[in-house]
């Protein structure tokens, strides 16, 4: 943040912003809702609902095929997403992006293509000791099905990585190494560049999970260099169900096809099939149009608000969060890396965390509890699951208030 | 006199009533509830007596003497453990048959579904299922 100057970060009007989402403005159990589970998916402002419905009520076609009026807007459309990502991850070529269903198959795609064609019996893939369970068992299976080992990125006691540990991990059988640019449960943001540019000295390819980065931080896979990054749209304002893939254009090109059937052949006969450019040959059948089409909304919506001011606001939200929450006695803050997206993960001593969750749901607050999918993270700091209050930039510092209020309630009574 | 189930039951819901359907109130009794749930030993929490069908992890066992049962709980979470003793005082106490043959009504007239959500919703019929068929499982063996 501090490389950018104050001019450049605009004044965010957060009344505003919040009026542009419609399901903030509700009550929970008769109390106003404050939604801090935005690491497991954001709402939606007004353009991105607009846009699902404006496709539907407006040019629902089929796209890439269809020689008609509405067949050709709504492949105008879906392609203006695609467009629109090649910006927002700064890719060189909009044939780099690969529709997806979301981070999961992205990563899943990479593993089953270009992992089941590069990994050979006695290879190594490192994945780290943060990773959310679709940034591991991917390699699991590929690993068991090819006989590699998959080696662990150790996580320090304030949830940063073992940069030196990760050092150590790297050989020449490294063939894949799959970390995310920052951690779901913690919030830490990981040292990514430096870990792309270290894989790559033993010849080793990058995938970066880009899910809980893709709101807050700016992406520019040019400048990282990293292979493969993938994102959720619904992570970042957008729809459910959809996402991208990154891929540097010449490991694509290489790469089988994920699935049959659709947009990804070119000829096929009962002799053999060609398949289609890139990024088609990843895309079989009828794909999420009115998703995807509702996806460059969110991705405006984004690049509208402003990146860097939103990280600014959100980062005044953790801080805020931070130390009202650590104040409280007998709650332990998870994860203390100077370096963070907008996630706060605690545990209350001797109080589960489901308890707390549900009683905070009582006041309107809605947290998230459990593992979240980290379940070797949490093995790691000896626990089953965390509270996680995760932050966007419709959130205010008066809904912070709120929840802690009444988690001073929980500890209070309960211990 | 052991009070009926029905009787049991509809305590439950004058008590519940109070609480005007106040979320956290609601939760808070239910806690307190649960912290006056007799302990259960150590020795009685494995993993044989886990309920399958909880999120929460809930332990549950059941004793038949002079004909009736006696069910010992307890939870790993504070509502949990207040959601399971409130069937341990329904069905405490209460014949085999009575036990297998009842059907619930507390949890919906005190609106249960609102105030727990699906998941605990799910678990909490697994109880009640797993207490009925520790009920049947008493009644078998003392008629062997």
């Amino acid at each position: 943040m501090s490389a950018i100057s104050q001019e450049t970060l605009k004044k965010l009007d957060i009344e505003a912003i919040r009026n542009e989402f419609p399901v903030l403005h509700q009550e929970i159990n008769g109390k106003p809702l404050a939604y801090f589970d935005n690491a497991a998916t954001t709402q939606k402002p007004n353009a991105v609902i607009q846009a699902l419905s404006g496709y539907y009520e407006g040019y629902n076609a089929n796209i890439h095929r269809g020689i008609h009026t509405l067949a050709e807007k709504a492949t105008k459309a879906y392609e203006a997403t695609r467009v629109a990502l090649r910006g927002f991850l700064n890719a060189k070529e909009s044939e780099e992006i690969i529709f997806t269903k979301g981070t999961t198959e992205s990563i899943n795609l990479v593993a089953a293509t270009f992992g089941r064609q590069q990994v050979k019996q006695g290879d190594e893939i490192i994945v780290s000791g943060l990773e959310h369970h679709s940034n591991i068992v991917p390699w699991q299976i590929l690993a068991q099905e090819k006989g590699a080992t998959i080696k662990v990125i150790s996580v320090k006691e304030n949830g940063e990585l073992d940069y030196d540990q990760y050092l150590g991990l790297l050989s020449g059988k490294t063939k894949i190494v799959a970390v995310n640019h920052a951690s779901n449960s913690l919030g830490t943001i990981n040292p990514i560049k430096d870990i792309i540019k270290a894989a790559h000295e033993v010849g080793a390819k990058v995938l970066i999970d880009g899910a809980q980065a893709s709101a807050h931080l700016e992406i520019d896979v040019q400048d990282l260099d990293c292979d493969f990054y993938a994102i959720s749209a619904h992570k970042f304002y957008g729809p459910t169900g959809t996402g991208a893939l990154y891929g540097k254009r010449e490991l694509l090109e290489a790469m089988p096809p994920y699935q049959g059937g659709g947009e990804m052949i070119k000829d096929v006969s009962f002799e053999g099939t060609t398949y289609n450019d890139i990024p088609y040959k990843f895309e079989a059948g009828t794909p999420n149009i009115a998703d995807v089409v509702a996806f460059k909304a969110a991705v405006e919506f984004v690049s509208n608000t402003g990146k860097p001011a939103m990280a600014k606001y959100e980062a005044e939200l953790l801080q805020y969060a931070t130390e009202a929450v650590a104040s409280i006695k007998h709650i332990r803050l998870i994860g203390t890396s100077p370096n963070k997206v907008s996630v706060l993960s605690f545990v209350a001593e001797g109080i589960h965390h489901f308890d707390i969750g549900q009683m905070l749901d009582a006041r309107g607050v809605a947290v998230r509890t459990g593992h979240h999918c980290t379940q070797p993270l949490m093995d790691t700091f000896g626990i089953e699951g965390t509270v996680r209050a995760s932050f966007a930039v419709y959130n205010t510092k008066e809904e912070i208030d709120r929840m802690v209020e009444g988690l001073e309630r929980i500890v209070k009574f309960m211990k | 006199m052991t009070e009926s189930i029905e009787e049991v039951q509809n305590k439950i819901i004058e008590e519940f009533s109070i609480l005007d359907g106040d979320q956290e109130m609601t939760n808070f009794y239910i806690m307190e509830l649960g912290q006056k749930l007799p302990e259960m030993d150590e020795a009685d929490k494995t993993d044989d007596n886990i309920v399958k069908g909880c999120q929460s992890k809930v332990w549950l066992t059941a004793l038949l003497h002079d004909g009736r049962v006696s069910f010992l709980a307890d939870s790993n979470t504070a509502i949990t453990k207040g959601l399971v003793s409130l069937l341990v005082r329904v069905l405490s106490g209460q014949t085999p048959d009575d036990i297998i043959n009842t059907e619930l009504y507390f949890p919906q007239k005190i609106g249960m579904d609102r105030f727990i959500g699906t998941q605990r919703s799910n678990g909490f019929a697994a109880m009640v299922k797993q207490m009925k068929l520790y009920a049947l499982a008493l009644k078998s063996k003392a008629e062997a």
